[in-house]
């Protein structure tokens, strides 16, 4: 958005014939420049993709040749979906991605509603203490809720909520983030817009519900995202605070098996890639929004 | 930033239009704005201003997960006992290490990488598809492929060192001088792509015109990116390497994946002190000191950035 703004300010100097008189010097090394980068980003993107790689080849790997090593799974050429297919006959597995898919999107959509009506009301209506509540959201930024792991699990435990799907909803729910992300974007949304609808006798709920929600699609799509991914990617909460095998996460159960896999290497980055798979189709299908998504709560998180 | 400007004006020109039309729907916000607060409210409360409220209350206790209540008082007893501990010292200093190992890299790999990246416009999206993805992925995922590519002499990382002439060691994990190196290098693999991001998002806000400044003046490519770029994306540097402390402070996935703490306690770090404390030794009230602790570090640091941020942001105005 601020990239148009700093533009008006500075006259174009690259004006006329100047560029013609540009040395070739200068053009070529240019050129030599671009030649090295692009070999360089190459060769470290292959870097980056390595790993990934490597584990879905042994994924498709039987057991056995896996359990030989680097070069041996390699050099094998007999791909089987047998580790895939024993994870799905087992069972369990679906209970983990049904306990991810359920406190992922539950979450996100709690976040993603509490989190949008503070911000209007932050946004567009003015009251006494808004400032204080300002504070307090700004306070909550930089509250590390990682390290409040033994006071929430106490608190939980109270609630009687421990090794229920609530334990991983609840906490997760106060994304401070989310109200200024949304706080930001509807500050941006011109008033007129609303001036109409409160002209016709819109109630604020109807404003916020069929005039301000509906001009807010990509930012709701970021925050449902970057929350989807964030409670699916959590591992802190759920390792404690469940302990019951058929309600734990992927991750949770992926961590908590994998000792007893011993040396089914195949098996065990067939479970990894499981684990990242969903992530792996949202990011391919959301690819921009995730990413601006990240920056964005990047840069003033 | 621009959009928030943009709209300021506004409430200024409602006011002058008169009171007719805004009193009837203005005099009901103050109510109705706490309502539209209450659910987000509620929640802040419960889960995260109270536990931090429950968990100051707890260090001044005896608290202990097998009896009800707070327990007996114990003053500042539980910040003396993990003020003199020595694993407790030790488990921030593997913080620090870890600290230390993964911000250069992050942050120049990063750097490189984004500048680079951003000179082609074909191609850009496999790029940022090999930088960013290992950040989408979940931690449980990102430890067990680095365990394995790390598994002694057999390994991928054991077959690259023997390629390299290397004879592989007993294992970049299983030794108290490189586990740490071990969790780091996954960690800079996982983390690489956020820094990737925010470095092209402040790339892009960089005028061309500069550059085509600088080209007419007959400035070498590298020039460009050392007179221009770098002074450029300091603010995202800043940002980058406080953003880094406070993950680093944070830090627990990984190192209970892929070393669960040890050889020994060498990578043991303050999460897993403070976890093991509660949910091993059932000691709540001394968890929750080192909880404070920490706390109090983080939040010095969050404030810095704050104050950093503000100062940026007001010599750029």
């Amino acid at each position: 958005m601020a990239i148009s703004t700093p533009r008006p300010r500075l006259k174009s100097p690259v004006s006329g014939a100047a560029p013609a008189r540009q040395t070739a010097t200068s053009r070529v090394s240019g050129r030599t420049f671009n030649i090295v980068a692009l070999i360089v980003l190459i060769v470290f993107a292959i870097i980056w993709l390595i790993p990934s790689l490597f584990a879905l080849k042994t994924s498709l790997t039987d057991n056995g040749t896996a359990a030989l090593g680097a070069s041996a799974i390699l050099s094998n050429w007999n791909p089987t979906l047998a580790s895939y297919a024993s994870y799905f006959a087992s069972g369990t597995i679906w209970n983990w991605y049904i306990a991810s898919a359920i406190t992922s999107v539950i979450t996100a959509v709690l976040t993603v509603f509490f989190a949008s009506m503070a911000a209007f009301a932050l946004s567009r209506l003015r009251f006494r203490g808004s400032n204080t509540v300002l504070l307090l959201i700004i306070l909550g930024i930089m509250i590390p809720s990682q390290v409040l792991i033994v006071p929430i699990f106490q608190e939980l435990n109270a609630l009687s909520l421990l090794n229920t799907y609530w334990s991983v909803i609840f906490p997760q729910v106060p994304a401070v983030i989310a109200v200024f992300i949304f706080k930001q974007f509807f500050d941006g949304i011109p008033r007129e817009l609303e001036e109409a609808a409160r002209i016709d006798g819109a109630g604020l709920w109807k404003i916020y519900w069929s005039v301000i929600m509906p001009l807010s699609r990509p930012v709701i799509a970021a925050v449902t995202i970057l929350t989807f991914v964030g409670v699916w990617n959590n591992l802190l909460l759920p390792l404690f605070v469940l302990s019951n095998p058929n309600l734990m996460t992927i991750p949770v159960g992926l961590a908590t098996v994998q000792g007893s896999f011993g040396q089914r290497y195949a098996d065990i980055q067939a479970g990894a890639i499981l684990a990242a798979l969903p992530l792996i189709i949202l990011y391919l299908i959301f690819q921009r929004r995730i990413v601006e998504g990240v920056t964005g709560s990047g840069l003033k998180g | 930033m621009t959009t928030a400007t943009a709209a300021r004006p506004r409430p200024r020109a409602v006011r002058n239009s008169g009171l007719t039309y805004r009193s009837p729907l203005q005099r009901k916000d103050g109510r109705s704005a706490w309502l539209f607060l209450a659910p987000f409210g509620v929640f802040y409360l419960a889960f995260l201003l109270g536990p931090t409220i429950y968990m100051l209350v707890m260090s001044f206790f005896n608290t202990s997960m097998v009896r009800t209540g707070l327990g007996s008082f114990a003053g500042f007893a539980n910040y003396a006992e993990m003020l003199t501990r020595p694993d407790f010292w030790s488990s921030l200093l593997h913080t620090l290490q870890f600290t230390l190992y993964t911000t250069p890299p992050l942050v120049i790999l990063a750097f490189v990488f984004a500048v680079l990246t951003n000179r082609f416009n074909r191609g850009q999206w496999f790029f940022r598809l090999a930088f960013f993805l290992p950040f989408i992925l979940p931690s449980a995922t990102i430890s067990l492929i680095w365990v394995f590519v790390f598994t002694p002499s057999t390994g991928l990382w054991a077959m690259v060192e023997t390629w390299f002439g290397i004879t592989p060691g007993s294992g970049v994990l299983s030794s108290p001088n490189t586990a740490m190196i071990g969790v780091a290098i996954a960690t800079v693999w996982w983390t690489l792509g956020f820094n990737f991001v925010l470095y092209i998002a402040g790339l892009q806000e960089i005028p061309r015109e500069l550059y085509e400044a600088a080209a007419v003046d007959g400035a070498s490519a590298w020039s460009q990116i050392r007179f221009i770029t770098i002074p450029m994306l300091a603010r995202t540097t800043t940002l980058v390497v406080l953003l880094q402390i406070i993950a680093s402070l944070k830090i627990f996935d990984q190192v209970y994946l892929m070393t669960g703490g040890g050889p020994g306690i060498s990578t043991q770090v303050s999460l897993q002190l403070i976890t093991g404390t509660a949910f091993t030794d059932n000691r709540l009230g001394a968890a929750s000191a080192a909880s404070v602790l920490l706390f109090i570090v983080i939040i010095v640091i969050a404030i810095i950035r704050q104050l950093t941020d503000r100062s940026a942001a007001k010599k750029e105005a």
